[in-house]
């Protein structure tokens, strides 16, 4: 049988290895395996494009490169087990794919709360159906929006919720201030501000204690036992990563897959792991292992993770540096934007206003032991330009031990 | 090697700047500038490009 490479996972992390498996040297088969029955998506306009009915599937769809023209792709199908003794993974339809190489590219589902009430109108947004779904939900007239958890993607539908004409948008978090978790307080209030400027009500200091309603919800039970009337609820709570089917591998899968530096899992140089489902040491930090769940990663750890796979497979061992790759994301709400460099979380005790003021456009430092670790832009176009110029600056810092 | 950006697309996020100072910058006003027909050498920083758009507006043509 010719060589092959299985890629459990479909979705961008998935194609980009496949492709930089190619781009390594790799000429035997590949397989793909995907539960989702679209082929790769870009999930960023989920939130914003498409729940606005701006965007089109064809505009999501990633344009595989020619060099991945002849891969094999089961879509529709998911992993559901995996021997890594014997080089075998189980799909959902039975079938056993026998691999020399193994990509781990299985990303993320929603959490969800676990909470009594109805589950009719609530919704998550993680694929393409989550978004239509909520898209028809959001559209309906006189529709009240509950959104629970005010990080990235929660602040990131209430915007677009508002931009729709949704009159009632309310997010709710136990904690005081939107996304001040990855960010900090400085920008928390900020981004309160604006969002409430905008029509974002939010309720904070609250939990979720469950949900109104009989068939459908009708409502969001907080913990001191008041009721938010809603219609639709998003739950926007984080993820959990999909790892259940590597269990019995004797694998570290408290969160995500453990990696090395070079992401190989298990220490089988055979096996790698690729974007948010891979927990790996950065070693730009502290070398702590962290997932990232920035869009940045799934092509970055692709590309490192290809070259030393495929030298292994080719009987070449290569000296690859460890992986450290600059963590950069940004999230677009309402009229503004957020654009972030380095690692903001690791800096959150030494926050600095770089430039502008928080009102309007500002750039925000995050340091730690007196070092540039993380900057943050927050406002329009030329803010954002100006948090690239920091960017060589993150490059050249020393890396950062504890 | 054509290298063509759906401007309806790119929203300036800059990030092919990074991939490819050769081929993409940013303009005065932070808007997005390129070459659209650099040289083959530079394919391998190109495709990198097209790859870390986040709008996914680049096309790599011949």
């Amino acid at each position: 049988m010719s060589p092959r490479i299985v890629v459990a996972g479909a979705s961008m992390a998935g194609l980009r290895a496949a492709e930089q498996v190619r781009a390594a040297g790799w000429t035997g088969a590949i397989t793909l395996v995907g539960d989702e029955p679209h082929m790769p998506y870009n999930r960023p306009p989920l939130s914003k494009e498409v729940l606005a009915g701006r965007a089109p599937f064809e505009s999501l769809a990633f344009r595989p490169r020619a060099s991945v023209a002849d891969v094999e792709w089961r879509l529709g199908r998911k992993a559901v087990a995996a021997r890594l003794d014997r080089r075998t993974v189980r799909l959902d339809d039975g079938s056993v794919l026998s691999y020399d190489g193994l990509v781990v590219a299985t990303g993320m589902r929603p959490r969800r709360l676990r909470c009594a009430g109805p589950a009719a109108g609530r919704h998550t947004v993680r694929t393409l159906d989550d978004a239509q779904g909520l898209r028809a939900a959001l559209t309906r007239p006189g529709a009240r929006v509950v959104v629970v958890g005010a990080g990235f993607i929660g602040c990131e539908v209430a915007a677009t919720a508002v931009g729709l004409g949704v009159a009632e948008v309310t997010v709710v978090d136990p904690l005081p201030l939107p996304m001040a978790g990855p960010l900090g307080e400085l920008l928390g209030r900020s981004l309160r501000r604006r969002h409430e400027q905008r029509g974002v009500r939010f309720v904070l200091g609250a939990g979720v204690a469950g949900f109104a309603g009989d068939d459908r919800v009708t409502g969001v039970v907080l913990d001191d036992g008041s009721v938010l009337p809603a219609d639709v609820v998003v739950e926007s709570v984080g993820s959990v990563a999909n790892t259940e089917w590597l269990d019995g591998n004797g694998l570290d899968l408290r969160d995500g897959v453990l990696t090395d530096p070079l992401l190989r899992v298990g220490g089988r140089p055979e096996v790698v792991a690729v974007g948010d489902v891979a927990r790996f040491p950065n070693a730009r930090y502290d070398g702590v292992p962290r997932r990232v769940e920035h869009w940045s990663i799934p092509t970055d750890s692709a590309k490192h993770a290809a070259k030393g796979l495929v030298g292994h497979l080719h009987g070449d061992e290569p000296e690859l540096p460890p992986f450290a790759p600059l963590p950069t994301f940004w999230s677009d709400q309402h009229d503004f934007r957020l654009q972030s460099f380095g690692a903001p979380l690791l800096g959150k005790g030494d926050v600095r206003v770089l430039d502008g003021d928080p009102d309007g456009d500002v750039l925000v430092g995050y340091h730690r032991d007196g070092l540039l670790v993380g900057v943050v832009a927050l406002g329009g176009q030329a803010v954002a330009a100006a948090a690239a110029r920091y960017r060589a600056e993150l490059l050249r810092q020393p890396a950062l031990t504890v | 090697m054509k290298v063509v950006v759906d401007m309806n697309k790119c929203q300036d996020h800059g990030q092919c700047v990074f991939a490819a100072p050769d081929v993409f910058s940013l303009d005065d006003a932070g808007h997005l500038v390129h070459v659209s027909d650099p040289d083959d050498a530079l394919r391998d920083e190109v495709e990198e490009a097209a790859d870390v758009c986040p709008l996914q507006a680049i096309r790599i043509e011949g």
